[in-house]
């Protein structure tokens, strides 16, 4: 944990943004230069800004390892899931005109949730490795 | 121009320095022009992911693997001569394959023509997303979108694989 007072207080106040910001690049990624890769990526940016300046067992205690490792794989499963979803409704796999009664809703959903799969695999993947080089660190620091 | 110098620059200075520290910063700022250049070029969709992934995460996951060992660069024990000419070969026919490539921003472009107009044209129509980048990731390349999700997925269980530790290793030592 870094004594440095600016540094504290500017990820406090920055940190909010950072992941308001990932959502708007999620959810504004239809309208504008986004999607789910970089929302994904943004929100593991905030937690490593986190876990830089407040240290690491202070992040996993805000976002344990459980849950990223879950999210490594949830996110394809939802992925995999919209497509299973079209076949069960009865389309072919990652159709998504028959995901809603109107073939452009359907397509807006079906863009929706593969987006969220994305944004949930990409983060979980990124903050998992990085959990992975920093606690091997302080592992060593240890001895 | 000033763009490309600039990289170019930046890419010979990561050729000269030893420092690994100096390296990765150097890396990050590559990644940074790079991005800018994308955003010059319009395709700022790419742009935000060089950013964040380039100079963000991977400066940030190379800077950690850096804690892990030394800092410098070792000088290496023979004149690396097989290498360099491996290298030379292999950019000398990568410059070669460009000369077959259509002119920069030629319309009639093989990739311009095929499905890129249906694309432009109907994407808002048939999907109701105005930003054809994500409707041609999400929907009308949704598998290739499903397997890129998957690398990254393979990645990350490729990465615990190797580094967790084990149960009852630490007491060994």
């Amino acid at each position: 944990m870094t004594r440095d007072l600016v540094l504290r207080i500017l990820g406090k106040l920055l940190i909010p943004f950072v992941v308001l910001f990932a959502l708007y690049v999620q959810f504004h990624g239809d309208f504008g230069p986004g999607g789910g890769f970089q929302a994904g990526v943004i929100t593991a940016a905030a937690v490593i800004f986190y876990a830089i300046i407040y240290g690491l067992p202070a992040a996993r205690k805000f976002a344990p390892d459980w849950i990223i490792e879950s999210m490594v794989a949830t996110g394809v499963l939802i992925y995999g899931g919209v497509g299973v979803f079209g076949i069960l409704l009865g389309g072919n796999y990652l159709d998504y005109f028959v995901l809603a009664h109107d073939s452009v809703h359907g397509q807006e959903r079906g863009i929706f949730w593969v987006e969220v799969g994305v944004a949930i695999t990409v983060s979980g993947v990124m903050l998992k490795i990085f959990y992975m080089f920093a606690g091997r660190q302080r592992d060593r620091d240890a001895e | 121009m000033t763009l490309l110098t600039m990289m170019a620059v930046v890419t010979v200075a990561i050729v000269v320095q030893r420092n690994l520290f100096a390296v990765v910063v150097f890396g990050s700022i590559y990644s940074f022009l790079m991005a800018t250049a994308l955003v010059a070029l319009d395709a700022v969709d790419v742009a935000m992911t060089e950013a964040s992934v380039g100079a963000g995460m991977s400066t940030v996951l190379l800077l950690a693997a850096l804690h892990l060992t030394r800092g410098q660069e070792v000088k290496p024990l023979q004149r690396p001569l097989l290498p360099l000419l491996v290298a030379a070969v292999i950019g000398a026919t990568l410059v070669y394959g460009t000369l077959g490539l259509p002119a920069f921003s030629d319309p009639q472009a093989a990739i311009h023509t095929h499905v890129v107009p249906r694309y432009l044209l109907e994407s808002l129509r048939e999907t109701g997303v105005p930003n054809v980048v994500t409707s041609v990731l999400a929907s009308y390349r949704g598998y290739d979108t499903l397997g890129e999700t998957t690398v990254v997925f393979t990645a990350g269980a490729g990465v615990i694989a190797l580094l967790r530790r084990r149960r009852g290793e630490g007491q060994k030592r």
